[in-house]
């Protein structure tokens, strides 16, 4: 009995297409987990020609660029699939998205410049915090307090048990503005490891002041990607599209994206069923 | 009366939780119908996890079905982990459904499906969590009727007092019918005692306040009998007649959430006349009534469109005996070749199986793993249970399936069988070391493995096996640690053999409830104000929880579990009627103690056992002799 089944092995990949994909509303509650089954079985039903891993258990090639965590809400999510025909990745964006539920909703596609990796330039987030019930001034001294010390360490439970990390010097940048009955925290920060998340950020402006945050905080992640000299996220499919040469068409890919933005409430209440 | 969702609420609180995931509805093929534009509201609930209950067809089957139906409206509800049910209590917030968040005590239906009676704990915390009185005797019009289905409502005297009604069998037209006589009872305005009596005056429904139980000085029943003149003495199970009418779920709910069987299921018979004494399954649910080889070539058709999936489950009791199942497993494997769709049928007899058949199987992607239930240890034993299979059977099968690539295979055992020896249990072991042997001889590689899988036997209602006393939990646990033992003894072989088992605690629980009567129901109450729920999980089943309960109100275990009953005595479901006669079924329980085999009657002639001429029931078995034909090209939509 050999190691490989019998038969051809299965086509390899011509084409690899990078998407955007959102996780808004009450499918922030998705895992990472959940939401790879949810696309898998969308890839299916779309039709999508995928390219599969050769052997006895053959998945179909997705690769996936980090992921935020359960309950986390998301405007800039990424995953990169293998195709066995090569499609017009607009159409395969189309396809998908009408397959994927609600909220979860696929609002880029770009073909992926050959040799390059998608991980590498994701080194940033951009994130908005909505605190309800907390006074803006509060949260302005907390964020003051928090800017200016050079370190500040926090516990978490870790995949390797409780860990001890730093969650300052992640932090890129760091605001406090007014929103509809909550104050709101707008931040930049780095990917490091171990990863520090909206909450990990939280716990460390929690630590340097008397900060409360009666009702759990609803994070949004907007942007992920490279990190500019200003320390800003820019578009990680910048260089596919420019490669694709699709430069004219970047503008109506933004705009696209923050039309979708305008329609949905980032991370507020979707109680209405 | 405005009934508003709940999701805000719970918004609150899920961040605060494990999976939140769980309880956000809006699953691929649910629904969230109109509550104002409907007249009569099913909450249809599984008490267990969501990732166990979502995959339930019962509940998948009958959520389609009643959502189909202009006017009504269906959804569902699972069982809350602690971690939720805790910051409920706290704010105040009640059970609700998940399609529609709207509250359980608000639908005019509550209809849980039992496949386990170690659900009945869940139960109760529901219907507190729901704030609805724990008893049927102490709620009124306001409050759902509390229903009970599923396999356990063949004996739902446990929870006689907690219930308002019980369903027997299959639930497709029984649901539509009680939909109409509610929705009448609504219009005409009836009370909640009038309308149970309509229900119950159709024969099919069981309404435990109808009947009244009086006991003997030595404990045992003397009699139920009917407390209103419009009750039947006895209540009758339903059966679907004819299932290629009734092809659900035909858009299957597909979660969010990681569950228990993520696959596209197809149910192609029901029932089974293999007349496995231990199997209740197989009694209550008689006679066979195949769906055709045509009908489900059309269900996985939609279905996988429906849902993605990239597994086919046949269902069944049996799948290899469905009539044409070699056609079927060939015409689906040609249909989907080279789409990575892979078939598996989870239940197969070890004398059905060829390894032609796991090749079709196996054809288009996963290779799923492969378990053969030869149940009892010995020969002797597999005649006392009456499933007919031998060992060369047994290791001639699994050396094919070890020839034809596959690695491992699980056989299932059961422990505490009626008449078993120590001796019995011990043959396990020797038949598990031939197939590794004949299995290394096959393939000519060390690289073989078996699992012995062993559960412990509960004697069940309606079964030959009703009358017996079940097998402790010290001689459970003594038996499965001598065969152990003899597992590692040798070897050559033990590294090959993997073991897993339970302890004989929670069967004898299992058992108290199986066989109880509505006095046990205060040893569940007790239970669960102790905090005891999810019983079926390991981690959260307290034995102790269970016995001390059961001395503080005055129950012997041992007097419901361990005891022999003698033919006449008046079981506590004798008027809940399966359609097997009690005579052949303790005529058979007879030949079981004779070690009398008995064939299936798809096969031979009738031999009477009850059930078609007292349900008007007949087989429906095939051949048709119809090909499923290749499916015509579909154009990708990319």
């Amino acid at each position: 009995m050999s190691k490989q089944p019998p038969g051809a092995p299965p086509p390899p990949p011509v084409q690899r297409i990078r998407l955007r994909y959102t996780k808004r509303g009450r499918l922030r509650f998705t895992s990472h987990r959940d939401i790879a089954r949810v696309f898998e079985r969308a890839l299916r039903r779309a039709q999508v020609p995928m390219a599969f891993s050769a052997g006895f258990s053959p998945h179909p090639k997705v690769s996936w660029v980090g992921a935020a965590a359960t309950g986390v809400s998301s405007e800039a999510e990424y995953v990169e699939i293998a195709l066995a025909e090569r499609c017009d990745p607009e159409a395969v964006r189309r396809a998908l998205d009408a397959s994927l539920p609600d909220g979860i909703d696929l609002v880029d596609a770009v073909e992926a410049e050959p040799g390059t990796s998608l991980p590498d330039r994701v080194q940033a987030s951009s994130w908005r915090i909505e605190l309800a019930q907390v006074a803006f001034a509060d949260l302005e001294n907390a964020v003051r307090l928090f800017l200016a010390e050079e370190a500040i360490e926090v516990e978490r439970m870790t995949k390797n048990g409780r860990r001890v990390f730093d969650t300052r010097s992640a932090v890129v940048s760091m605001t406090a503005t007014v929103g509809d009955d909550c104050a709101i925290l707008s931040m930049v920060v780095q990917h490091v490891t171990p990863a520090v998340r909206p909450d990990d950020v939280l716990t460390g402006l929690r630590s340097v002041s008397d900060l409360a945050t009666p009702v759990p905080p609803a994070a949004t992640r907007l942007a992920q990607g490279p990190l500019t000299a200003e320390g800003e996220v820019a578009d990680p499919l910048a260089p596919d599209r420019v490669a694709a040469g699709l430069t004219g068409a970047l503008a109506g890919a933004t705009r696209q994206v923050d039309e979708a933005v305008g329609v949905q409430p980032l991370a507020s209440s979707e109680g209405k069923d | 009366m405005p009934v508003e969702s709940l999701f805000p609420r719970l918004e609150k609180l899920l961040p605060q939780i494990s999976k939140p995931i769980q309880y956000v509805g809006g699953e691929l093929n649910s629904q969230v119908k109109d509550w104002d534009a409907a007249d009569v509201r099913w909450c249809l609930m599984y008490p267990d996890a969501y990732e166990v209950g979502l995959p339930n067809q019962g509940v998948m089957i009958l959520y389609e079905v009643l959502n189909e139906q202009p006017g009504v409206l269906c959804e569902r509800a699972y069982s809350v982990w602690p971690d939720l049910a805790k910051l409920m209590r706290e704010d105040g917030v009640p059970a609700f459904s998940i399609d529609g968040h709207r509250p359980v005590k608000a639908f005019d239906v509550l209809g849980i499906s039992f496949s386990t009676e170690l659900g009945y704990t869940n139960m109760l915390e529901a219907l507190d969590l729901a704030q609805i009185p724990l008893y049927a005797k102490d709620r009124d019009e306001t409050h759902p009727i509390v229903l009970a289905g599923g396999h356990a409502a063949f004996n739902p005297e446990p929870i006689a007092s907690f219930i308002d009604a019980a369903v027997l069998g299959d639930g497709e037209q029984a649901v539509l019918e009680m939909t109409e006589i509610l929705r009448r009872a609504k219009r005409d305005g009836l009370s909640r005692e009038e309308t149970l009596l309509e229900l119950a005056k159709t024969g099919g429904v069981y309404v435990p306040r109808f009947y009244d139980v009086t006991y003997l000085d030595d404990g045992r029943i003397q009699r139920v009998a009917p407390n209103h003149p419009d009750v039947p003495w006895r209540v009758s199970k339903r059966t679907v007649m004819d299932l290629d009418e009734w092809p659900y779920p035909k858009q299957p709910l597909v979660p969010l959430a990681e569950t228990v069987h993520e696959r596209m299921s197809v149910e192609i018979f029901r029932g089974c006349t293999r007349g496995c004494r231990f199997c209740q399954a197989g009694m209550i649910t008689r006679p066979v009534r195949e769906r055709s080889i045509t009908g489900i070539g059309e269900m996985v058709e939609a279905g996988l469109k429906a849902t993605g999936y990239e597994e086919v489950g046949l269902l069944s009791l049996s799948s290899a005996d469905h009539s044409e199942i070699a056609d079927i497993a060939k015409g689906l494997a040609d249909r989907y070749e080279g789409t990575q769709t892979s078939l598996s049928l989870p239940s197969t007899r070890v004398d059905a199986f060829n390894i032609d058949l796991a090749q079709e199987l196996s054809r288009n992607g996963r290779r799923s793993g492969l378990t053969f239930a030869p149940e009892g240890g010995s020969e002797r034993l597999r005649k006392v249970i009456n499933k007919m299979v031998t060992k060369e059977d047994l290791v001639g099968t699994v050396t094919a399936a070890y020839g034809a690539g596959w690695r491992q295979v699980k056989l299932y055992f059961m422990c505490g069988l009626p008449t078993e020896t120590d001796d019995d249990v011990l043959e396990i072991a020797e038949m598990a070391r031939e197939v590794i042997r004949a299995g290394r001889q096959a393939t000519g590689t060390r690289d073989v493995k078996c699992t012995v899988s062993i559960g412990g036997f509960v004697p069940k209602p309606h079964t030959p096996f009703q009358w017996v006393g079940q097998a402790d939990p010290a001689t459970i646990d003594r038996r499965l640690h001598l065969l152990k033992d003899a597992i590692r003894s040798d070897k050559s072989t033990a590294k090959a053999i993997g073991f897993r088992y339970h302890d004989g605690k929670p069967g004898q629980i299992e058992g108290l409830l199986s066989r109880g009567d509505r006095r046990v129901g205060a040893v569940l109450e007790e239970v669960w104000r102790q905090g005891g729920i999810f019983d079926g999980w390991s981690e959260h089943f307290s034995y102790d929880r269970w016995m001390t309960a059961a001395a503080t109100v005055g129950i012997d275990v041992a007097w419901y579990t361990t005891r022999d009953r003698d033919e006449l005595e008046v079981l506590p479901w004798d008027h809940l009627d399966s359609g097997l006669d009690k005579e052949w079924l303790w005529s058979d329980w007879q030949e079981a103690l004779s070690e009398q085999d008995l064939d299936d009657c798809r096969w031979i002639p009738c031999f009477d056992c009850g059930v078609c001429p007292q349900m008007g029931t007949e087989i429906q078995v095939g051949p048709t002799g119809i090909k499923l034909l290749p499916l015509s090209v579909v154009t990708p939509v990319v």
